[in-house]
């Protein structure tokens, strides 16, 4: 470690001579900045490696507005020279679809500068080290930007190599800084690089500062101070210092236990908000109906091609093309599941066997229409960019974008479905005919027709999981067979008949799984979930929560 | 059918009549497939049980029965290792682990073969039958089932050779399993097993056990009440079916060469009900008929036209459910009731 940090130094030392040494006299400050830009990115055409890091010193040191700019694109390998006339631009970053001419973007002005065939252009390279260099360097510019969140990530990034230089612009951004946020990153920055020194007090000081933190090199570097020479003596000698950070190792491992307890649950309840929409229709159709529909999966795989159907049809809008896809969806499975009901489900109600065959049957036809329209090959549906990405709340704790919305889809559809089914004329008639059919076609409920519009609810709902499953799995013809049992399996471990029961169980059998995962591994931790649920069903065949009384009897 | 062996024999090879091992091969995996819809046929036509998870059986006969041809290759694989197969030797296992011990003997392979699903049938169904879970939940956690074993058998670290499964057999008892008289025989074999077991079936729901199958069927509580012990006679009949079907499964394994763990995959046990559904549920020839009839249809289909075959499978679900609720068997109904009217005026006559 300290090696290291010594060989950053001397390479920072050499750096600064020679920007020293070619920087001396008066010209460089008083002449006009924009000519001085200019000559310094002429210069960089010819350069070697080791003078593109002086040339790039030496930009960073002037106050031209447009030299983070520069740098950027020479870090993203978008700086070229024009071959015609030797004058330095940057470039668009590679638009989709041509790639024989680059879009030029003049360095003084920032504006479009025309567009030149490739050939036309030379590259003007980087090496490793010269990235590096460009690295610290944007991040010091980042340290000064007015956005807290890219002073942020310049911080964050000056930890990474924290030479004098570095520690120095640390110290005076932490004078003037006032986004808490920024100041803490600051601070522990400082302290990491006050663990390099050896007097007992900093070092404690240092520590203390650090205890609070969850940033992985904190931890690393704590840990350094308790480590023993090969002799068995302490690399430190000071046993106030090596309490101190024993300590705070300790509270930091709490601390990122704790994170990763609640990373564990956030992961179990998306994973289980899946599972529960997934299994909502079916608890739909199943538990009120007591109609098995063994094509539950492949109205869902309906609703994940509806998906990708309406984003072909709207390629412009493809960021809201999934909120379209979302009623598209319903609609899609939800006629389906109407008309399988009026052709097949309502020959067979009272023999549930038969239907849970000929379900069956409709499930592989409905695949096999799929493979003819679609192919068999999968198709990809597009992730929108506000539904890419992580949701960081500290370093520790991360979730990604997709795994809330699918969490809060879920709450939605389910809060929904509750209101319809309580507040609603049509959700009103369903309870009845599920309570008392007779009864309930005696006081004029067209109990056929609330049959239809039940199954259609159902499969509709079936049809909406179908657009969250395809952000999350191939769109294919196999993607309800692969849901199936599981959905399944939640209403049944809910107690069929119970919408509350489905959530409950559906959270449960998620958060489950994902704490046996790290255990066991994926395959092995579906399995016991898979045995657990078998043994649980024949302890209580109803479910967690039975239905009581006299509807359940007729069951 | 039981010409097949005759006709590969006796019949020369120049002969339009001749069966090549193909033909063989293909004949002996539809009586392996009706010994299975037997197997269905047994709890569900008889005694109401539907068990969409009886492929699993099937499956666990057959690699009872690979595990043996696995050991019979010992050097001759193709990493030369005498005891652990090629898989082990690829996954860098260093000695074979302890279920494997005893498969290199034929005898104990087929005991484990009738043994290893009898147990699972046994273990499975006290579970759900002492706690009385039937219908359709009973039919959603044998699918469950199966796909368990399908996951587990899927994993590299169960020992069982993962995706790939078993394959490359060479002999059996030494006999080279790809001649055409190794083949002759095993059909031979399979043919009586099916004889023996269909003899076996009809035995069991003539007889007056059978009488209390059915009745269960019918009317489970009134059953109880009558003071049958209800939940052993479904168990028995569990377990018997469970072995039929493990037999089943290792007849299957050598003759046609592979044994993998999508075997395990709940499509294949629903498609075992179809098979005795469209023979006719509760007639033990429909089952046999049913599973080769279908598999018939299967094979020409797959081959000439892929594309129709799940659209026909799919149709044959929801119409034979739909209007054949008895099966083809149901539709020759007039056989019957013509002898029943023979009956009849005989009674007439008589008096």
């Amino acid at each position: 470690m300290k090696k290291f940090v010594l060989r950053v130094d001397l390479r920072w030392l050499i750096a600064l001579l020679l920007v020293a040494g070619r920087c001396v006299g008066p010209s460089f400050a008083q002449s006009s900045s924009d000519a001085k830009f200019l000559e310094a990115l002429g210069e960089l055409r010819t350069a070697t490696y080791a003078q593109k890091g002086t040339i790039v010193e030496q930009l960073a040191q002037s106050t031209h507005p447009n030299v983070r700019a520069v740098l950027t694109a020479l870090l993203e390998d978008r700086l070229y020279v024009r071959n015609d006339d030797q004058k330095v631009f940057l470039v668009k970053s590679a638009a989709a679809g041509d790639t024989t001419a680059l879009d030029l973007i003049d360095p003084l002005s920032l504006k479009s500068a025309g567009s030149v065939p490739i050939d036309g252009l030379t590259k003007i390279g980087t090496n490793n080290h010269l990235r590096r260099v460009l690295e610290t360097t944007l991040a010091r510019f980042g340290l000064s930007s007015p956005d807290p969140s890219v002073r942020l990530e310049a911080a964050r990034q000056m930890e990474r190599s924290l030479d004098e230089a570095n520690v120095g612009l640390l110290r005076e951004r932490q004078a003037v800084e006032t986004n808490p946020k920024v100041k803490k990153e600051i601070a522990t920055g400082l302290a990491l690089a006050a663990l390099n020194g050896s007097e007992p007090k900093a070092l404690l000081g240092a520590i203390s500062t650090l205890r609070g933190s969850l940033d992985p090199n904190a931890r690393n570097r704590l840990e350094g101070l308790l480590e023993k020479n090969p002799d068995g003596s302490f690399v430190e000698s000071d046993l106030q210092v090596r309490q101190a950070a024993a300590d705070a190792v300790k509270t930091i491992d709490r601390w990122h236990g704790f994170y990763a307890g609640i990373e564990t649950l956030l992961f179990g309840l998306s994973q289980g908000s899946v599972l529960v929409l997934i299994a909502i229709g079916l608890a739909i159709t199943f538990g009120v109906m007591g109609v098995i529909n063994m094509a539950h999966g492949e109205l869902m795989m309906l609703g994940a091609y509806t998906t990708y159907v309406v984003q072909v049809a709207m390629p412009h809008h493809v960021e809201v093309s999934i909120l379209a896809a979302v009623p598209a969806a319903f609609l899609v499975a939800g006629l389906s599941g109407v008309v399988i009901e009026r052709t097949v489900i309502r020959e067979l109600y009272g023999r549930p066997l038969e239907t849970l065959l000929a379900t069956f049957g409709l499930s592989l036809i409905l695949q096999q229409l799929v493979r003819s329209i679609f192919t068999a090959l999968n198709r990809s549906v597009v992730t929108p960019a506000w539904m890419s990405g992580t949701l960081e709340v500290n370093d520790a704790l991360a979730i990604t974008y997709n795994r809330l919305y699918i969490m809060i889809f879920t709450i939605i559809v389910f809060g929904t479905l509750l209101a319809v089914l309580k507040f609603t004329r049509p959700g009103l008639e369903i309870r009845a005919v599920a309570q008392n059919r007779a009864m309930a076609r005696a006081i004029g409920i067209r109990s056929e027709w609330v049959d239809a519009m039940t199954f259609g609810l159902g499969a509709g709902i079936a049809g909406m999981a179908g657009v969250a499953l395809s952000q999350l799995t191939n769109v294919g013809p196999n993607l309800g067979q692969s849901y199936i049992i599981d959905s399944f399996l939640v209403v049944v471990f809910g107690g069929v008949g119970n919408l509350w029961g489905t959530l409950i169980a559906g959270m449960l059998m998620g958060i489950v799984d994902e704490l046996l995962e790290p255990y066991a591994g994926a395959v092995l931790a579906k399995i016991f979930v898979l045995v657990a649920l078998i043994l649980f069903i024949q302890r209580r065949p109803r479910g967690l929560f039975p239905q009581a009384g006299r509807a359940a009897e007729s069951q | 059918m039981l010409g097949a062996p005759i006709l590969n024999q006796v019949v020369p090879q120049s002969s339009a009549l001749h069966m090549g091992p193909y033909g063989l091969t293909l004949v002996s995996k539809y009586l392996c497939y009706a010994m299975l819809a037997l197997a269905v046929d047994l709890i569900w036509g008889y005694c109401g049980i539907l068990s969409l998870g009886h492929a699993a059986f099937f499956a666990l006969g057959g690699y009872a029965i690979g595990m043996y041809l696995m050991r019979e290759i010992g050097p001759r694989g193709v990493y030369g290792d005498p005891v652990l197969p090629d898989f082990m030797v690829f996954l860098n296992w260093k000695k074979l682990p302890w279920f494997w011990y005893g498969f290199n003997h034929l005898g104990f392979a087929l005991v484990m073969m009738m043994f290893v699903p009898g147990l699972l049938g046994l273990a499975f169904g006290w579970f759900a039958f002492r706690s009385r879970v039937t219908g359709v939940y009973f039919s959603i956690i044998t699918q469950a089932l199966t796909y368990a074993l399908m996951l587990a058998f899927f994993r590299n670290n169960t020992g069982f050779g993962g995706n790939n499964g078993f394959t490359d057999f060479k002999d059996i008892l030494g006999f080279d399993l790809h001649s055409d008289r190794v083949r002759v025989v095993l059909l031979v074999i399979t043919a009586a097993a099916l004889g023996v077991s269909y003899l076996a079936c009809r035995v069991t729901v003539e007889s007056r056990a059978g009488r209390v199958l059915r009745a269960i069927r019918d009317a489970e509580d009134r059953t109880r009440f009558l003071g049958y012990p209800v939940e052993s006679f479904k168990l028995w009949v569990f377990v018997f079916s469970a072995v039929i079907g493990g037999i089943a499964g290792g007849l299957y394994v050598p003759q046609v060469g592979i044994i993998n763990p999508s075997e395990f995959s709940p499509i294949n046990s629903i498609e075992v009900v179809i098979w005795v559904a469209v023979g006719g549920r509760g007639t033990l020839y429909g089952a046999v008929a049913g599973a080769v009839l279908v598999n018939c249809a299967k094979t020409y289909l797959t081959s000439s036209l892929p594309e129709v075959w799940l659209y026909a499978l799919g149709a044959l679900f929801v119409l034979v459910t739909m209007f054949l609720p008895r099966g083809i068997i149901g539709l020759v109904p007039e056989r019957a009731t013509w002898r029943e009217r023979q009956r009849i005026q005989a009674e007439k006559i008589s008096r």
